[in-house]
């Protein structure tokens, strides 16, 4: 028999904030967490703005001794883990340990300490590069790094989707546990990419935005003056539980994870179908996965990175999968105030979308002033607004054309 | 530099690196039994050094390194060539 899932701790690393609440009253304020690149080595490629976590910082959680072998983006992944499941209540000492899991999806891993000791090498010759290279800059280090904090015995692997990364994440830790083989899964997301080689490489392609002297309103999904995404950075970790297990030890339950819908557009590495025929059978899949009709769901965080392609074909996709309801579901992208988090932008948005659930409220589309006439549906703009929201489709798309949508609920009885 | 200054850099490094007090740590303190070090903590401390006294410890020689006092050794050794 299949078990249901649920939520029962989240906790995140973001350009707003480092702590849930206060995160998510500046993210329904309408505050941005955007600003300009101004240091030396960051601030000479075309985009200049960036979403940073400017008020990270590892300790207490990391000792400082080892502060300096674990990458920025799975020091956001720890942090983000432990607050999720110190939220969360669970105490890991009392748990199977092989029936725990520890699914942490990441875009690209460690770029800025690829580059710091690919420097050394070019500098300082072989002799100087650190043997902590490799183990800072390997994607699956976020996961593994809170498997030992947990003493997480089961599975534990990293997941790379790109931008869909942590969402892919949560899909597998959702089976394992609905599937019985785990009870517990720390799952989501995490990304630290604003480096040299990040900027450059994305600001080369021309995705990122390059309204570079008013960086608030340099993210501005679904708008007609859009100029590409704002690179960010953070993570976002949650607690999926068995419901019966997360019953029997009292735990409060912050929401239900119903299901998901995965394609690929297998068309470009980097370009989104532009009819939005995959990311639509993405949701319209997520929707059957759940038995849900379009007109039950309230609300959607979509992808909505401000990129010109990608905003008009995922507005086509809400179409084709929403049919007559498109119009009146409740989207809105959080992109516009904490920037794209790439691999870790799932586990954020999934965060956000929970909340919307319990305080019913709309985050607001920021920057949205003058709308796309394509981007024809209701983004909520510029304000949040107050909604009962029951039930929730969180969208990613990824670099590499994968498409990944997942739907949470209320949790019911 | 003598011996009791490399010691005392020595010292300074491994603290560091290691997360420790200056004065948890002896000239017989055993880098990785004693003050916790694992073999990537060990590679990077040879790196420390390397950089902090301008030298190159040669690869043979780290296998024999366990104590401060080996470190201290080798240092004054390669200051003296």
């Amino acid at each position: 028999m299949k078990k249901r899932v649920v939520i029962t701790g989240f906790g995140l690393v973001s350009p707003l904030g480092c702590d849930v609440e206060s995160v998510w009253k500046r993210l329904v304020e309408g505050a941005s967490g955007v600003t300009r690149l101004d240091d030396p080595e960051r601030s000479i490629f075309r985009s200049k703005v960036a979403a940073q976590c400017l008020d990270f910082s590892p300790v207490p959680y990391i000792e400082i001794k080892d502060v300096k072998k674990i990458d920025r983006f799975a020091q956001f992944a720890y942090v983000s883990g432990i607050r999720a499941v110190e939220a969360s209540g669970l105490d890991f000492t009392r748990e199977n340990p092989f029936r725990c899991a520890s699914i942490i999806g990441c875009g690209v891993g460690g770029l800025g300490e690829i580059e710091r000791q690919d420097d050394k090498l070019a500098n300082s010759g072989p002799n100087r590069v650190s043997p902590f290279t490799i183990p800072k800059i390997m994607p699956n280090a976020a996961s593994s790094h809170l498997a030992i904090r947990y003493g997480i015995h089961g599975p534990s692997y990293s997941v790379s989707t790109a931008c869909a990364s942590a969402n892919n994440a949560m899909i597998d830790a959702f089976k394992m546990i609905r599937d019985g083989e785990v009870d517990v899964a720390l799952t989501g997301g995490a990304e630290a990419a604003v480096s040299r080689l990040g900027l450059a490489g994305f600001a080369a392609m021309r995705a990122l935005s390059e309204r570079n002297d008013e960086p608030e309103k340099a993210s501005r999904p679904f708008d007609a003056d859009r100029d590409g995404f704002v690179i960010g950075e953070g993570a976002g970790v949650l607690v999926f539980e068995e419901l019966e297990h997360a019953k029997r030890r009292g735990a409060e339950i912050l929401g239900e994870f119903l299901g998901y819908g995965c394609t690929t557009d297998a068309s470009h590495i980097t370009q989104p179908d532009s009819d939005g025929v995959y990311a639509g059978a993405a949701l319209d899949s997520c929707l059957r996965s759940a038995c849900l009709e379009p007109s039950q769901i309230d609300y959607i965080n979509a992808h909505g990175t401000a990129t010109a392609l990608g905003d008009v074909a995922e507005v086509n996709a809400i179409k084709r999968a929403f049919g007559n309801s498109a119009k009146s579901v409740s989207i809105s992208s959080t992109k516009s105030a904490i920037g794209h988090l790439l691999g870790g932008s799932g586990g954020v948005e999934m965060i956000f979308s929970l909340l919307a659930i319990r305080d019913g409220v709309i985050p607001p589309t920021l920057n949205l002033e003058r709308p796309d006439p394509q981007c024809d549906l209701d983004f909520t703009p510029l304000y949040a607004k107050e909604k009962r929201v029951d039930r929730i489709i969180s969208s990613s798309f990824g670099f590499g054309g994968h498409n990944a949508c997942v739907v949470a609920s209320r949790f019911w009885e | 530099m003598d011996k009791s200054q490399i010691e005392a850099k020595v010292i300074e490094i491994i603290a560091t690196q290691l997360g420790r007090e200056q004065d948890t740590i002896t000239g017989e303190s055993d880098i990785a039994n004693d003050l916790g070090a694992d073999s990537l903590d060990l590679a990077e401390l040879m790196i420390a050094f390397e950089e902090s006294f301008e030298i190159d410890i040669d690869e043979d020689n780290v296998g024999n390194i366990t104590t401060v006092n080996d470190v201290v050794d080798q240092i004054a050794k390669q200051l003296d060539k």
